[in-house]
């Protein structure tokens, strides 16, 4: 096996680091398009908040699983 | 009892070239004491008589808020009625609907256990939110798992239920080939750990950051400009941690009692 690139180090938080890119635009996303939709329409407040939370929940899972991940493996 | 790295203490005005920093280990507690029952050891630490303190705390409450209930509420009693209310309201009417009112007290449960075992990682004195321990918060995973799946199996029939989760309708024929496994793994296999992970990771990381702060506060702090400037920022970011923290502990409760409520609604009615 040929060795192409070596890393040394704390690998894990830059593992993190990827892993939170895609979670960071999705709640970005998330949030803003909610404010918005209040914005829109305040007495719907309720329910879009409700949605809200659960879509932001749903994508920052994949965001903690990054963290935890390299607790689990090892350095 | 409370847990740091045994060279934190030692490290403070200078003592230590390198900063002691938390890892894993400060999530890991000596047994305080241990019972034998038939041969079999079993320990008691910090996380479980926490445990143990979390359920008599909300048990309690509420026994006291709803000993001698009023038609108008004082006191104990109208807190009480608000937390009930949020829950059937806004949890169980709104995302379960119809049949949602029995599942009430086991939503009502699930938040209230969950946001004072959370809560005890920022009272002074405790400063340990238990679900950080990840076997509780999967323990909580999987009571939801064995009610929603044995739930929709009994409403829906054995292949209804797997039917329903592989083909969502309304999307073209060949895309179900797709779909239909990625479906089915996402919500038989990885919902019951997100679901889990989602909780504790949040108050892993949480108390790692406090802990990361309260340290470096510790670490920093010496009879220099650079010190008391570097102490006094760190002791700030911790208070607004805490204050952070607050919220956090309360969002993911709420999140996942949602999430519970969204799982059992699933299995009662199916997407049409």
């Amino acid at each position: 096996m040929t060795l192409l690139a070596e890393l040394s180090g704390s690998i894990g938080s830059v593992g993190y680091g990827l892993a939170a890119i895609g979670p960071g635009v999705g709640i970005g996303i998330i949030f803003g398009q909610g404010v918005q939709a209040i914005a829109r329409q305040p007495e719907a407040y309720g329910v879009i908040r409700q949605n809200m939370l659960l879509g932001f929940a749903l994508a920052e899972a994949l965001a903690l699983i990054g963290f935890v991940v390299p607790f689990v493996y090892g350095v | 009892m409370i847990n740091l790295p045994s060279s934190a203490w030692g490290c403070n005005l200078g003592s230590c070239e390198e900063f002691p920093a938390p890892g894993t280990e400060i999530f890991f507690f000596e047994d305080v004491w241990t019972v034998s029952v038939f041969g079999q050891e079993f320990g008691f630490n910090k996380p479980m008589i926490l445990l143990f303190l979390g359920a008599f705390v909300v048990i309690g409450f509420f026994l006291y808020a709803f000993r001698k209930p009023q038609i108008v509420p004082r006191g104990a009693q109208s807190v009480g009625e608000l937390g009930y209310t949020f829950i059937r309201d806004g949890i169980a009417r709104d995302v379960i609907g119809k049949g949602g009112e029995k599942f009430v007290p086991f939503l009502f449960s699930f938040f209230f256990f969950i946001w004072v075992l959370n809560f005890m990682g920022i009272v002074p004195g405790i400063l340990f939110p238990v679900t950080s321990v990840f076997a509780i918060p999967v323990a909580f995973a999987l009571i939801v798992y064995f009610t929603w799946v044995p739930l929709g199996i009994i409403k829906q029939g054995p292949v209804g239920f797997f039917t329903n989760i592989m083909f969502p309708p309304g999307l073209p024929k060949p895309l179900y080939l797709i779909l239909a496994p990625i479906e089915l793994i996402s919500n038989i296999l990885v919902r019951p750990f997100t679901h889990c992970v989602r909780l504790f990771a949040n108050m892993f990381a949480g108390h790692l950051l406090l802990t990361t702060f309260s340290i470096a506060a510790w670490f920093l702090f010496s009879a220099s400009i650079g010190g008391l400037i570097g102490s006094a920022v760190s002791f700030a970011v911790v208070v607004a941690l805490t204050g952070f923290e607050l919220l956090i502990q309360a969002l993911q409760a709420y999140i996942f009692t949602l999430l519970t409520a969204v799982y059992i609604s699933s299995a009662l009615h199916a997407e049409h």
